[in-house]
C-alpha cells in the first residue's frame, strides 16, 4: 500500500499535465461546526475534489458536540459547499465525496467518542480504502489543543500503522508568547513527530505570497536592487475594515500584534528579506527564513518606534461603527491593541540600516494587505527642483489581497511643453482571483498536508523566533502607557504617523 | 466596448485597440499571450466563448480569424478585411478582435495577424475544426509556438491521428489529448497504490473518439504491454481495465460523470470524472506552453499497433460483460459504420459539445 512513485510507469517528470494527487487518505476535523470549517475547510475540500486532486475514496470525518447523524453532517457540508465553494456545484463530485463522510458526536473529554472515532477510521479504511492515512485538523480554540492531542494519543489515534501516516494540522494562535508557544509545541510534539505537524498560516497559501519568491529569485530585474544600496525602507501592511465582530472572547487580551504581526506579517517580512534558498524544498526555505528572523533587531527606544491603538467610534465606509471599548463583551478598561505598528531592522549585510515598518489594524480605511518596497531617491537629478517636486520615491508594491498583483511606481514626464515629472503606476494583476482556476489558500494548504509537503507551513523554530521578536514589545506595552485612540475608518492613530515622521518618512496610503 | 471596422487594415485595427483601451480607462496591458483562433463562421461563436472564459485564467488578446466563403468569381478576386474590436466586459479579461477575411486575403491571413500579435508574448494557434494536416507549416501555425488542434472534430479521427504523428512538430497538441488528463491522472494515482506489474490493458470507449486511441497509446507506450481498444456506445471513454500480477484494476465510467475505481483487494471507490467544457480544456492547454513530450510519445506510438478494434467487439470475455451492444458483434459493427457519416457531420457543427 505504500505509494512507490519511482516505480509507477505512468508517472513521468516530463508529463506535467498530471496534477499532484494526494494518496489514499482522510481528514478528521475537530470543531467542524465552527465558522472556519464551514466557510473555508469544507468548501476547500469540495473544490479540491472538483479539480480532481483528491484521491478516490477520500474521507471526511467531522467531530463536534452537536447531535448529528452522518446525514445531518453531509447536509451541513452540502450547504456550506453550495454557499462558499469557488467551483460550481457538480452532483458527481458530491457523490464521490459523500460516500466517505462520517460524523462522530462527542466532547473532547469523552473517551467513548474517541473510541467511536477510532472505529469510524477503521471502518473507513475498509469501506473507502483510506489506508490508515489521516490528518487531524484542530479547528478548535487553543485551550482545547492539549486535551484533544492527549486524547488522540491515549486512544492510539496518533500512532500511524506501518506504512501510513498521521498528521496534525493546527491553526493560529500558536501560543500568546514565547513561553506558551514552547509549551504548546511540547504538547503537540510529544504526540506527533515535528515533521508531521502542519501549522496553518493561510497567507502562505496565497498565490501572491508564493509569487514573492518567483519575483525575487526567477528574475534578474529585481534582485540586484533588493538591498540597502537601493532600498530606502519596506512597509508591510495588513489592514481590515471590520471590527472584532463576534470574536470578543478570543480577541480581547490577544490584540492585533499577537494576532497578525507575530505570524502573517513576520512571515511576509521573512519572505521579502530572506536570501536565496539553495533549493525550493521545505528545509532550505525554513533555513533562510529562520536566518533572517534571527537577524531581526528591535529598536532601542521601543516607545518611539512602536505604536499601538484602539479604534474609537467613527464612520467606516459610510457606516457608523462603535469603538472597540464599546463592543459587546469588551471590558471598557481594556488595553488590548486593535492597531499595532512597529519598526524592525535586519542585522545583515543586505539590510543593515533599512527599516521594516510593519502595521496592522482593524477598522482601518479599507481591507488591504501589501508589501511595499520603497526605493531611495535618485542620488543626482539633472532636472531642476521644480521639475521633480511632485516626484515621490520609486516603489514595488506586492498586493497580497484583495486584487492580487504587483504595482511598480516610477516617475514619468507629464505631457506638455514644460519638463515636469510625476509618479505613475504600472500594474500587473493576476487573472481574476475568483475564477475557478485560482485555488483558495486553504485548498493549496490542505492538499499539501495530504501530500506531506511542508514548504508553505511555518516550522517550530520560526514560530519561536517570531515570539522572540514580539515579546519585548508586548512587555513594554504592558508596562507603559495605553493604546492611542483612532477614529474608525481612518488609517490609524496620529502617533503612528509621528513615528514615521521622526525618521523623515511617511506611511503609504495603501 | 465594441468598435466595428469595415474594409480595414491591421494598422487601423491596432489604432482601434489603443482607442478602446483608452476609452475604458485601462491603458496598461497585462495580457500574457495572444490566442489565434482559426475557424469558420459556424464555429466562431462557441470557440470565442470558450476562449473568453479561459481568458479569466490567462488574460490574452484573442484574434479570431474567420475565412469567409466567396460566392462568385468576382468576389474571389477582390479582397476585404472586416474587423470587430472588443475590449472591456465583452472580451473577458483581455481584448478580442474578430477578423473576417474575404477573397484573396484569405490566403494571406498571416499578414493580417502578424501586426496584431502582442510584443514578446507567446502565441497560441487553435483550430476548433478543419485544422491543417501540418499545423507547423501552416502560415498561421508558423507564427505560433503552440498549435492546438482537435482530432475529435475530424471525419476520420484515426487517419488524422496518423497524419498528426507523421507531421508532429514540438508545440503541436490536440484537445483530444487534453480531454484525457483526468483519466490519466486517476490511472496514475491507482498505480501509485499498488506495486504490481501490469500485464495487459483494455481501453473501452465510443467509436470515432480519438481520445480512446490516445489513452490506449499512452498506456501502451508507458507500460510496454499489449493494449486492446474496444468499442462501447459511450459517452466518450467508458472503461480502462488493467490486468496486473495482483488482480484487476478497473476504472469504469458508464455515464460520463461518476466513475468507479476497483482495485482487487480494496474497496470500490467512487471517482468524479466529468466530461469537461471546451473552455476548461483551453485553459489547461494554455497553462503550459512548452512542447508536450508525453503527447508526442503517445502519438508516435501509432494507432496501428493497438489491439484490433474490430475483433475487440467480438464478444471476448472482458469486453462483453459491460458493453451491452457489443454482445452482438456483427450488427453492432454495421450500425456503427452506418452511423459514422451522420455522426461525424453532426459532430462538426456541434463541436461546442465536444467535451469529453
Amino acid at each position: 500500500m505504500t505509494p512507490v512513485h519511482g516505480a509507477n510507469p505512468l508517472r513521468d517528470a516530463a508529463d506535467r499535465r498530471l496534477p499532484r494527487i494526494a494518496g489514499p487518505s482522510g481528514l478528521v476535523i475537530f470543531g467542524v461546526t465552527g465558522d472556519l470549517s464551514r466557510k473555508k475547510l469544507m468548501p476547500a475540500v469540495y473544490d479540491l475534489a472538483n479539480r480532481g486532486l483528491l484521491p478516490p475514496g477520500f474521507s471526511l470525518i467531522g467531530f463536534a458536540r452537536r447531535e448529528w447523524e452522518d446525514e445531518d453532517f453531509a447536509q451541513e457540508v452540502h450547504d456550506a459547499v453550495k454557499e462558499h465553494a469557488r467551483t460550481p456545484f457538480r452532483e458527481e463530485v458530491w457523490q464521490q465525496l459523500v460516500q466517505g463522510m462520517r460524523f462522530v458526536q462527542g466532547n473532547f473529554d469523552d473517551d467513548d467518542a474517541f473510541e467511536r472515532l477510532k472505529s469510524t477510521m477503521q471502518e473507513l479504511d475498509k469501506a473507502q480504502g483510506t489506508g490508515g492515512n489521516f490528518a487531524f485538523y484542530l479547528s478548535v480554540p487553543p485551550k482545547f489543543f492539549p486535551q484533544v492531542v492527549q486524547q488522540l494519543k491515549k486512544h492510539g489515534l496518533a500512532d500511524a500503522p506501518e506504512g501510513s501516516w498521521r498528521r496534525a494540522v493546527i491553526e493560529k494562535p500558536f501560543g500568546h508568547d514565547l513561553e506558551s508557544a514552547k509549551e504548546l509545541n511540547a504538547i503537540v510534539h510529544e504526540v506527533f513527530a515535528p515533521d508531521q505537524v502542519f501549522r496553518i498560516d493561510h497567507y502562505l497559501g496565497k498565490e501572491t505570497v508564493q509569487n514573492i519568491l518567483a519575483l525575487r529569485f526567477a528574475n534578474t530585474l529585481f534582485e540586484p536592487i533588493w538591498n540597502r544600496s537601493y532600498v530606502d525602507h519596506v512597509q508591510i501592511t495588513m489592514a481590515e475594515d471590520i471590527g472584532i465582530g463576534g470574536r470578543a472572547g478570543y480577541y480581547d487580551g490577544i490584540g492585533a500584534a499577537r494576532d497578525v504581526i507575530q505570524n502573517h506579517l513576520l512571515q511576509l517580512m521573512a519572505l521579502t528579506a530572506m536570501e536565496e534558498p539553495a533549493s525550493f524544498d521545505a528545509d532550505a526555505l525554513v533555513a533562510e527564513k529562520a536566518k533572517v528572523l534571527g537577524a531581526v533587531r528591535l529598536p532601542k527606544e521601543l516607545g518611539e518606534h512602536t505604536v499601538r491603538g484602539q479604534y474609537a467610534a467613527g464612520w467606516q465606509g459610510g457606516e457608523k461603527a462603535v469603538g472597540y471599548l464599546q463592543e459587546d463583551g469588551i471590558d471598557p478598561k481594556s488595553k488590548t491593541d486593535t492597531y499595532a505598528a512597529i519598526k524592525l531592522g535586519v542585522d545583515n549585510r543586505r539590510w543593515a540600516g533599512v527599516p521594516f515598518y510593519l502595521r496592522t489594524g482593524k477598522r482601518l480605511g479599507r481591507r488591504v494587505t501589501e508589501i511595499a518596497v520603497v526605493f531611495q531617491r535618485a542620488p543626482h537629478s539633472p532636472f531642476d527642483h521644480t521639475a521633480t517636486e511632485e516626484l515621490g520615491q520609486n516603489a514595488i508594491v506586492i498586493r497580497v489581497q484583495p486584487d492580487e498583483g504587483i504595482t511598480v511606481r516610477f516617475g514619468s514626464k507629464v505631457p506638455g511643453t514644460s519638463m515636469e515629472i510625476r509618479d505613475v503606476s504600472m500594474d500587473f494583476a493576476y487573472g481574476e482571483s475568483f475564477t475557478e482556476s485560482s485555488p483558495e489558500a486553504y485548498e493549496r494548504l490542505i492538499l499539501d498536508v495530504l501530500l506531506g509537503d511542508s514548504n508553505l507551513f511555518p516550522r517550530t523554530e520560526e514560530v519561536e523566533l517570531s515570539w522572540n521578536i514580539l515579546d519585548p514589545i508586548e512587555k513594554y506595552w504592558d508596562k507603559h502607557g495605553k493604546p492611542a485612540q483612532y477614529p474608525a475608518g481612518t488609517w490609524g492613530p496620529a502617533e503612528a504617523d509621528e513615528m514615521l515622521a521622526r525618521d523623515g518618512r511617511s506611511w503609504r496610503r495603501p | 466596448m465594441k468598435i466595428d471596422l469595415t474594409d480595414t487594415t491591421s494598422s487601423k485595427i491596432n489604432k482601434a485597440l489603443v482607442q478602446g483601451r483608452r476609452s475604458i480607462g485601462t491603458p496598461a496591458v497585462g495580457m500574457v499571450l495572444t490566442l489565434v483562433i482559426v475557424t469558420d463562421e459556424e464555429n466562431a461563436y462557441d470557440a470565442l466563448k470558450a476562449a473568453n472564459e479561459a481568458s479569466r485564467e490567462h488574460p490574452s488578446r484573442t484574434l479570431v480569424v474567420i475565412k469567409r466563403v466567396s460566392r462568385s468569381p468576382r468576389d474571389r478576386t477582390t479582397s476585404r478585411l472586416d474587423a470587430e474590436v472588443r475590449v472591456g466586459v465583452e472580451a473577458g479579461t483581455g481584448e478580442t478582435v474578430i477578423l473576417r477575411l474575404y477573397g484573396e486575403v484569405i490566403n494571406h491571413a498571416q499578414s493580417v495577424v502578424l501586426p496584431l500579435l502582442l510584443p514578446d508574448a507567446p502565441v497560441v494557434a487553435w483550430w476548433p475544426v478543419n485544422a491543417p494536416l501540418d499545423p507547423a507549416k501552416d502560415p498561421l501555425g508558423a507564427l505560433a509556438q503552440r498549435r492546438v488542434t482537435d482530432t475529435y472534430a475530424a471525419e476520420q479521427p484515426n487517419d488524422e491521428l496518423e497524419a498528426r504523428a507523421g507531421a508532429y512538430t514540438p508545440g503541436d497538441t490536440d484537445l483530444s489529448w487534453t480531454r484525457i488528463t483526468p483519466w490519466r491522472s486517476m490511472l496514475a494515482a491507482a498505480l501509485d497504490q499498488v506495486t504490481c506489474k501490469v500485464n495487459s490493458v483494455e481501453v473501452e470507449g465510443e467509436e470515432f473518439n480519438p481520445s480512446c486511441e490516445l489513452l490506449a497509446m499512452w498506456l501502451a507506450g508507458r507500460l510496454d504491454v499489449p493494449v486492446k481498444r474496444s468499442v462501447s456506445s459511450g459517452p466518450g471513454l467508458t472503461a480502462v481495465r488493467m490486468q496486473t500480477d495482483c488482480g484487476a484494476i478497473v476504472l469504469d465510467r458508464p455515464d460520463g460523470s461518476l466513475a468507479t475505481l476497483s482495485i482487487e483487494g480494496q474497496p470500490d471507490r467512487a471517482v468524479a470524472l466529468k466530461r469537461r467544457e471546451t473552455s476548461e480544456l483551453i485553459a489547461e492547454e494554455l497553462r503550459r506552453l512548452d512542447p508536450d513530450d508525453t503527447y508526442a510519445a503517445a502519438l508516435k506510438f501509432g494507432v496501428d499497433r493497438l489491439g484490433d478494434r474490430a475483433t475487440a467487439t467480438g464478444g471476448q470475455e472482458p469486453a462483453a460483460d459491460t458493453a451491452a451492444p457489443a454482445t452482438a458483434p456483427a450488427p453492432a459493427k454495421k450500425a456503427a459504420a452506418k452511423k459514422a457519416p451522420a455522426k461525424s457531420a453532426a459532430k462538426k457543427s456541434a463541436s461546442k459539445a465536444a467535451a469529453k
